[in-house]
């Protein structure tokens, strides 16, 4: 058997991301401040996040937020350089739920 | 129109304000507990593991009757490289034996409903679906809370709210928490057969195994990883403090995709269905960067109160122990009707008394010191000791003495006078916990 055909748990993080139970995702509770990130070199908001939630947009200058992937975790707002990123938990009740945990 | 003011207002139903209600309404006393997520534990994560004697102070014999997966008998340090590794095994008989139980797996979203249930059985009023937004403070003094639709007043508010604690930040003010205190911890449940998971581990339906990975793709990190069996299903999973992560340039769960496909690990797990990703921050200041535990009117427990022991990855635990002690404190404040500073100073008193606050103070060094030296600790010592036993177990008809020789040599001229050092600091790290 080759390593590939062994790889039946998913590795890409769309697929993980799949697995995660969400409800609710109309409003973003996540609001940086594009200005701030238009000055921010190192982007460690992009690294750090554990569903891949931040992007930055080259073309446009512009950090994008899939916010509708969080898991609710707060690193982007721990790390971020500027510390102007406006985190919020969803709405009562929104978000994701865990069904292990 | 008169507010209504209730005994105690919690905010979070994980391990922390459960066990301060259960606490609470056992002694007879009114208490709210309002939680963010769907149910208790919707919202909540962690490595795997329950340590026994603790928890059960609190559920005496849970294990009869909650919903544990497996009675962990043997715990494995893996030292990774990048595609080998040395195990070291820790097997103990007795813990298999009731009177004896060390630690339980148990999937945290079934343990937190349960112990739920325990609390609402003694009287606890739960109320899901409800995000607080902010502390009501009057003159100074915390008397309720305010949620999206309305105000809760309360005689005294236990604080449990986890790891990002927004009220903590209300209430006292403090700094933001640095990117070197706080870890970002993935995982992965992967559902398997249990006899599969039974042959793999080596153990029957009931018993389990932990696995604590240093190394692998955390090489020179300060992080480490994990492998817990649930009844029929292995969860692999990882923490790396923010700050190392954001310099590795490495996404986290390209980390544990390493990590899965290392050869140690991915026999382990091999064939298996992911059944959930999950993330979760874990506070790891310890006990320098703790905030105060109390003011007028209120008390904060469990990672809102940055309570867990990072060397022995243990939080679920102080959190209860928290949340026990802040209920106990509340008990005695209500019966004196006295919710002051002073009054629930009793509580950090009793936190300082127990196991909680003198691990946290024995460990409080630990960090810091690998922070500093990840590249040795965490880096070069683990590959070396790879490295030799690769050698001490190659036959290659090269004489032992002189692969001796050789390794010798290379870690010395590695490292040269740095050994010294080393070792210096590694006595001195050993001294703080065991002298001071």
């Amino acid at each position: 058997m080759t390593t590939d055909e062994k790889k039946t748990i998913p590795q890409h993080i769309d697929d993980k991301l799949f697995t995660v139970k969400y409800k609710c995702d109309e409003e973003t509770h996540l609001k940086p401040d594009q200005e701030d990130c238009k000055k921010c070199a190192e982007k460690p908001c992009t690294i750090v996040c554990p569903a891949n939630v931040y992007e930055h947009d080259a073309a446009q200058n512009k950090l994008l937020v899939g916010f509708e992937n969080c898991l609710e975790c707060g690193a982007c707002r721990i790390i971020c350089p500027a510390g102007s990123l406006d985190w919020k938990y969803p709405k009562s009740g929104c978000g994701v739920t865990f069904k292990y945990g | 129109m008169e507010r209504e003011v209730v005994d105690v207002v919690i905010v979070g139903a994980g391990p922390a304000g459960i066990t301060a209600a259960y606490t609470l309404a056992k002694a007879g006393k009114e208490v709210v507990v309002l939680e963010r997520g769907d149910f208790p534990g919707s919202k909540n994560m962690f490595g795997g593991a329950i340590y026994a004697q603790p928890v059960a102070e609190i559920f005496p014999e849970f294990w009869k009757s909650a919903p544990v997966e497996r009675n962990n008998v043997e715990h494995k340090y893996a030292l990774l490289g990048d595609k080998d590794g040395t195990t070291i095994s820790y097997r103990n008989g007795n813990h298999s034996e009731e009177g004896h139980y060390n630690s339980f797996t148990v999937i945290r979203a079934k343990w937190d409903r349960w112990c739920a249930e325990q609390a609402e059985a003694e009287g606890a009023f739960i109320v899901p679906e409800t995000l607080v937004e902010s502390l009501i403070i009057e003159d100074g003094r915390v008397v309720g809370v305010k949620t999206e639709q309305e105000e809760f007043y309360a005689k005294i508010t236990i604080i449990a709210d986890g790891v990002n604690s927004l009220l903590a930040k209300q209430a006292w003010n403090y700094p933001e928490i640095k990117p070197q205190n706080v870890a970002l911890g993935i995982k992965e449940v992967i559902s398997l057969p249990k006899e599969k998971i039974n042959d793999r581990f080596n153990v029957d339906d009931k018993s389990g195994v932990i696995y604590t990975i240093l190394g692998g793709p955390m090489q020179a990190m300060v992080g480490l990883g994990y492998v817990y069996t649930n009844l029929e299903s292995v969860v692999v999973g990882l923490g790396v403090t923010l700050e190392d992560l954001t310099h590795s340039k490495t996404k986290p769960y390209e980390l544990l995709n390493e990590l899965k496909k290392h050869p140690v690990i991915e026999p382990l797990i091999e064939g298996g269905e992911l059944l959930e990703y999950s993330a979760h921050l874990i506070p790891e200041g310890g006990y320098k960067a703790m905030p105060d535990l109390y003011k007028d009117g209120v008390m904060i427990t469990g990672d809102a109160a940055m309570l867990v022991n990072n060397v022995h990855w243990e939080g679920t635990n102080l959190a209860m122990t928290s949340g026990k002690f802040a209920a106990q404190t509340a008990v005695q404040a209500l019966d004196k009707e006295d919710y002051s500073a002073n009054m629930l100073s009793l509580y950090k008193k009793k936190l300082d008394e127990s196991f909680v606050m003198k691990d946290l103070k024995t460990y409080k060094d630990v960090i810091v010191t690998l922070e500093k030296n990840s590249k040795t600790f965490l880096g070069f010592y683990p590959e070396k000791i790879n490295e030799f036993m690769n050698q001490f177990t190659s036959v290659d008809s090269i004489p032992k003495k002189k692969k001796y020789i050789q390794f010798v040599g290379d870690v010395l001229e590695q490292r040269s006078f740095a050994l010294v050092s080393d070792g210096l600091k590694l006595a001195n790290l050993a001294g703080g916990i065991l002298l001071r």
